[in-house]
C-alpha cells in the first residue's frame, strides 16, 4: 500500500504517474509531489498487474509451470525460461544434450538484442523522438520472424523444456540467422548516427541521474543500470552456466554513472550478443535435442536450489526448495528490474520531471517483470 | 463601393478557405511525411493516396461529445479553442501571396500578425488553466514561458527587417528584394545593409518559429511522456480539433511570414524565371519551410525546459539584440 | 479610415470568430452522456484526483512573465525607431545603442543572479 496524499499548504501539489501513462509502459504508477518544474519526493507504486507467478509456480507441476515464466516478462521471455529451466533440471539431476544448451543459448542471445532493440526505441520515444521506434521495431521483426518459425510463437515462448528443447533449429533459420548478423550491425552504425550522435539526444543525457557504485549495490542493481556506473559484474562472467565459457565476448562497462552511460551499455551489449549468436553458429554440435530417457514426471531431490542467469533487464535469479514430490514447496523468483526500479524514488528526488522520466526510460523497467 | 466590397469579400473567402484547407491537409502532409521518414505507408485507404483522410477525420470529431470536466470553468473551457483559431484566422489578412492577391494589405502589417500571433499563447494559457488538470496546468505555464521567451528574439530578428526596408508594410518589404535571390534578405551581398549576420538571422527566426508553434524539437507543451498530452488534454471532438488545426494554421502563417522577410515572397529565384506567377512562388517556398517542420519534428527529440529557454535567453537574445545594433550600424556608415 | 477597411475588418474579424464556433456546435449535436468518472479530470487512471489544479504554482515561471514583459515592451518600443531611423541620422542611432546596452547589461544581471539557472 502506498501512503495516502495529504495536501500541504505550500506550493507543491502532487502528480501521479501512472498507472494510465504513456511514459511507464506499463501500469507502473509514481507519485511525484512537484514544485513547479521540480520534483521534492517521489513514490513508486507497484502490484497493478500482480499475477502470483510465484504461487503459481507451487501449485503447478513443473511442466505445467512452464509457460508462465514467459509470462512475467514479455520483451526478453528467453532468459527466463532458461532460468528455469537450469535451475529444475539442477534440482532433477537431468542431463543437457550439448546441442540443446548451444540453441538455447542462441535464443537467449537473439532474445535479448530483440528485447535491447525495444528498449532502444522505446527510450527513445521517451526522449520525444518517434522514429527511431520504427527502425528499431523492423529490426527486431527479423528476430521475431526467426523465432517464430521454430518455437512457433512471437513473444511469449515455451520452447525450453526440462533436459532439451521442444524443437530442432533448421538450415533456414541458421542461414536467417546468419543473414541477421550483418544486417544488425549496419543498422547499428545508423543507430550510432541517427541518435547517438545527436546533439539533443545527448544533451539531455549527459549527467543526467548519477547513480554512484554504492547506490547500485545498496539496491542490488544489475544490468546495464550497475554496469553504466562502473560495476562489472555479469552472470555469464562472474557464475558461468550453461555453455557460456565456450564463447569469447566481453561485458561493456562504462564508469560516467550517468543514463548516456546506461545507453551506451546497452547498445555495446547489442554487438556482443551478435558475437556469441556468431560463434556459436560456427561450433553448433550435431546431435539429439532431447537426452535419451528424458523423465516422465519431473521430480527433483529434497533440498533447496538458486540459479542465476543473465537476462535482458539484468540477473534474474531462481530459487527452488524442493521436498520431492511434484510441486515445488517453494518458489522464489528474483526479478531484476524490482531492484533497479527501487533506485528511482532515492535518485529522482530534486530532479526535473522531465530528466526523472528519462532517467526511468533508461532503467528499462518492464512492469509485468517488477508485478511478476 | 460595391465593386471593392465584392472583392474585398472575395479575398476575404479565399484567404479564409486557404487557411482551412491548409489546417487541414497539412495533417494529411504530416502522417504521409512522417510515414515516409518510419517506412510505412501512413494513411493511404480513405480516397487515393489517403486524401479523403482529414475530412473525414474532421466529420468523425464533430460525431463526438465534447466533454467538460465537473471542476472546470466552463466559459473559458469552450473559449479556448476558438481563441486558438481566430489569432490563426486573423493574421492571414495581411498576407501577401503575391503583387495582386492580398486580402487587405496594412502598412502596419508585420506589427499586426505579431500582435495576433502572441494572443494564440493567452488560449494555451486559458485551456489549461480552465481544464483543472494538473498536467494541463504545467503544460499551459510551460508553453506561455516558452511562447514569450521565442517572441523576444523572433520581435527583435523582425526590427533588422524592418531597419533595413524602413517600413513594416509587408507588400514594400517583399518588393524590395526583387529581382533574383542575391537580393533576398537571407543574402547579406546586394540587400542595403551588406550585415553578414543575416543567414544567422535567418536561422534564429526559424528556430524561433519552431518554438513559437510548439513544434518539435520545442514541443514542450505536449510532451506527451511526462504531460500526456499537454494543454488540450481534456479536451474531445471539436475543441481538440481546433487545438490541432490551429497549429497547422500557426505553422502556414509562420512559414509564410519567414518566406516574406526572409526569402523574397513571390519573387523568383532568377529574373528570367519571372513568366511563372508570383503566387506559385510564394506557395512553393512556404512548402519547403513547412516540410523542413515536418522533417524535423520526426527526427529530433525534444529538448528540455531549461535547454530550451537556456538558448532563447543566453544566446538567442543577446545574439539577435547584436545583430540589430550591427545592422543599425551598417546602415548609418555606409 | 475608409468604409472598405472598416467594413473589410469587420467582415474578416466576425468570419474569424464564427468558424471556430460553427465547429464548437458538435457541442450541440453530439452525445450526451456522463457520470463520475467521465467528468473528472484525467490523472493517469487514478479515480479521485486529489488537490486542486489551479493552485499557487513555482514563483519561477512568474519571473519568467515579469523578465518578458520588460523585453517586449522594449522591442516594440523600437519598431518606431526602426521605421523612422533614416530620418532620425546619427543621433537616433546613438541614442538607440545607448538603449540596447542599457538592455543588455539588464540581462547580464538578470543571469549573474542566476534567475534562469535551472540545475
Amino acid at each position: 500500500m502506498s501512503k495516502p496524499i495529504e495536501l500541504r499548504p505550500d506550493e507543491t501539489f502532487v502528480v501521479n504517474v501512472g498507472p494510465q501513462h504513456p511514459a511507464t509502459h506499463g501500469v507502473l504508477r509514481v507519485k511525484m509531489r512537484m514544485d513547479g518544474e521540480y520534483i521534492v519526493e517521489a513514490e513508486t507504486v507497484i502490484g497493478y498487474i500482480h499475477r502470483m507467478h510465484e504461487k503459481m509456480g507451487e501449485l503447478k507441476t513443473y511442466p505445467q509451470f512452464l509457460m508462465n515464466l514467459s509470462r512475467m516478462d514479455y520483451l526478453g521471455a528467453m532468459g527466463y525460461c532458461h532460468g528455469h529451466v537450469l535451475c529444475v533440471e539442477k534440482a532433477a539431476g537431468i542431463e543437457v544434450p550439448e546441442r540443446a544448451e548451444y540453441i538455447r543459448v542462441i535464443m537467449v542471445e537473439l532474445n535479448r538484442i530483440a528485447s535491447h532493440l525495444f528498449w532502444f526505441g522505446a527510450f527513445v520515444m521517451d526522449l520525444g523522438g518517434f522514429s527511431p521506434l520504427m527502425y528499431a521495431l523492423q529490426d527486431r521483426e527479423y528476430i521475431l520472424d526467426m523465432m517464430e518459425s521454430v518455437t512457433g510463437s512471437r513473444l511469449t515462448y515455451c520452447y525450453f523444456r526440462f533436459g532439451g528443447l521442444y524443437n530442432d533449429i533448421d538450415d533456414e533459420f541458421i542461414a536467417a540467422a546468419r543473414r541477421f548478423i550483418p544486417r544488425m550491425r549496419k543498422s547499428m552504425a545508423k543507430y550510432e548516427k541517427l541518435v547517438t550522435g545527436n546533439v539533443i539526444f545527448r544533451k539531455r543525457l549527459e549527467g543526467n541521474a548519477f547513480l554512484s557504485k554504492e547506490v547500485c549495490r545498496k539496491y542490488g542493481a544489475s544490468s546495464a543500470v550497475a554496469r553504466g556506473s562502473g560495476i562489472n559484474f555479469d552472470v555469464r562472467k562472474n557464475e558461468p552456466y550453461s555453455v557460456y565459457p565456450e564463447f569469447n565476448f566481453d561485458i561493456p562497462v562504462f564508469h560516467e554513472c550517468d543514463s548516456l552511460a546506461r545507453y551506451n551499455v546497452r547498445m555495446a551489449e547489442i554487438e556482443q550478443s551478435l558475437r556469441i549468436v556468431e560463434q556459436a553458429l560456427d561450433k553448433l554440435p550435431d546431435g539429439p535435442i532431447m537426452p535419451a530417457k528424458a523423465p516422465k514426471i519431473i521430480k527433483p531431490n529434497a533440498g533447496d536450489y538458486y540459479q542465476a542467469v543473465e537476462t535482458a533487464r539484468g540477473s534474474f535469479g531462481v530459487r527452488l526448495v524442493s521436498d520431492g514430490g511434484k510441486t515445488p514447496y517453494r518458489l522464489k523468483l528474483r526479478s531484476p528490474t524490482y531492484s533497479n526500479m527501487h533506485l528511482f524514488d532515492e535518485t529522482c528526488t530534486g530532479m526535473m520531471i522531465m530528466d526523472a522520466l528519462a532517467f526511468m526510460g533508461s532503467l528499462d523497467l518492464v512492469i509485468p517483470e517488477i508485478d511478476r | 463601393m460595391s465593386l471593392t466590397l465584392l472583392n474585398v469579400i472575395f479575398a476575404v473567402v479565399v484567404a479564409i478557405a486557404f487557411a482551412a484547407l491548409n489546417a487541414a491537409y497539412l495533417v494529411w502532409a504530416e502522417r504521409r511525411g512522417a510515414g515516409r521518414i518510419q517506412r510505412r505507408p501512413g494513411p493511404n485507404i480513405n480516397g487515393p493516396f489517403g486524401l479523403f483522410q482529414p475530412p473525414l477525420d474532421g466529420l468523425k470529431l464533430m460525431a463526438k461529445q465534447l466533454t467538460i470536466p465537473g471542476g472546470a470553468d466552463k466559459i473559458l473551457f469552450v473559449a479556448a479553442p476558438v481563441l486558438s483559431m481566430f489569432p490563426a484566422i486573423m493574421s492571414f489578412v495581411t498576407i501577401p501571396f503575391s503583387e495582386m492577391i492580398v486580402a487587405h494589405n496594412m502598412n502596419v502589417g508585420l506589427l499586426m500578425i505579431f500582435a495576433f500571433a502572441s494572443s494564440g499563447s493567452m488560449a494555451l494559457l486559458f485551456a489549461g488553466w480552465s481544464s483543472r488538470n494538473k498536467y494541463a496546468m504545467m503544460s499551459a505555464v510551460r508553453s506561455v514561458s516558452q511562447a514569450v521567451a521565442y517572441e523576444i528574439p523572433m520581435l527583435i530578428t523582425a526590427i533588422t527587417i524592418v531597419l533595413m526596408t524602413g517600413t513594416m508594410d509587408l507588400m514594400e518589404i517583399v518588393r524590395q528584394q526583387g529581382p533574383s535571390i542575391l537580393h533576398w534578405n537571407i543574402f547579406p551581398l546586394l540587400t542595403n545593409s551588406h550585415n553578414l549576420l543575416m543567414p544567422f538571422s535567418f536561422l534564429i527566426f526559424f528556430t524561433c518559429t519552431l518554438a513559437e508553434t510548439n513544434r518539435a524539437p520545442f514541443d514542450l507543451g505536449e510532451a506527451e511522456s511526462e504531460l500526456v498530452a499537454g494543454f488540450h488534454i481534456e479536451y474531445g471532438s471539436m475543441g481538440f480539433g481546433l487545438f490541432f488545426m490551429a497549429e497547422y494554421a500557426n505553422i502556414v502563417i509562420g512559414s509564410c511570414l519567414t518566406t516574406i522577410l526572409f526569402l523574397g515572397g513571390w519573387h523568383p529565384p532568377l529574373p528570367f524565371l519571372g513568366f511563372i506567377p508570383g503566387v506559385v512562388w510564394f506557395l512553393l517556398k512556404i512548402y519547403i519551410l513547412i516540410a523542413t517542420f515536418i522533417w524535423i519534428r520526426w527526427t529530433f527529440p525534444r529538448t528540455t525546459i531549461y535547454g530550451l529557454l537556456n538558448l532563447s535567453w543566453k544566446i538567442l537574445i543577446p545574439i539577435s539584440l547584436f545583430n540589430l545594433l550591427l545592422t543599425a550600424g551598417l546602415l548609418k556608415v555606409f | 479610415m475608409s468604409a472598405e477597411l472598416v467594413l473589410s475588418s469587420v467582415i474578416f474579424f466576425g468570419l474569424a470568430v464564427i468558424i471556430p464556433v460553427i465547429m464548437l456546435l458538435t457541442a450541440v449535436f453530439g452525445p450526451r452522456s456522463g457520470g463520475v468518472a467521465k467528468n473528472d479530470a484525467y490523472e493517469s487512471g487514478i479515480k479521485h484526483v486529489v488537490g486542486m489544479a489551479d493552485q499557487k504554482f513555482s514563483v519561477k515561471f512568474y519571473l519568467l512573465a515579469i523578465l518578458f514583459l520588460i523585453f517586449d515592451i522594449e522591442a516594440v518600443f523600437m519598431y518606431p525607431w526602426a521605421v523612422s531611423l533614416r530620418e532620425l541620422g546619427m543621433f537616433g542611432f546613438l541614442e538607440m545603442v545607448v538603449f540596447i546596452l542599457l538592455l543588455l547589461t539588464g540581462l547580464i544581471y538578470i543571469l549573474k543572479k542566476g534567475v534562469l539557472n535551472w540545475r
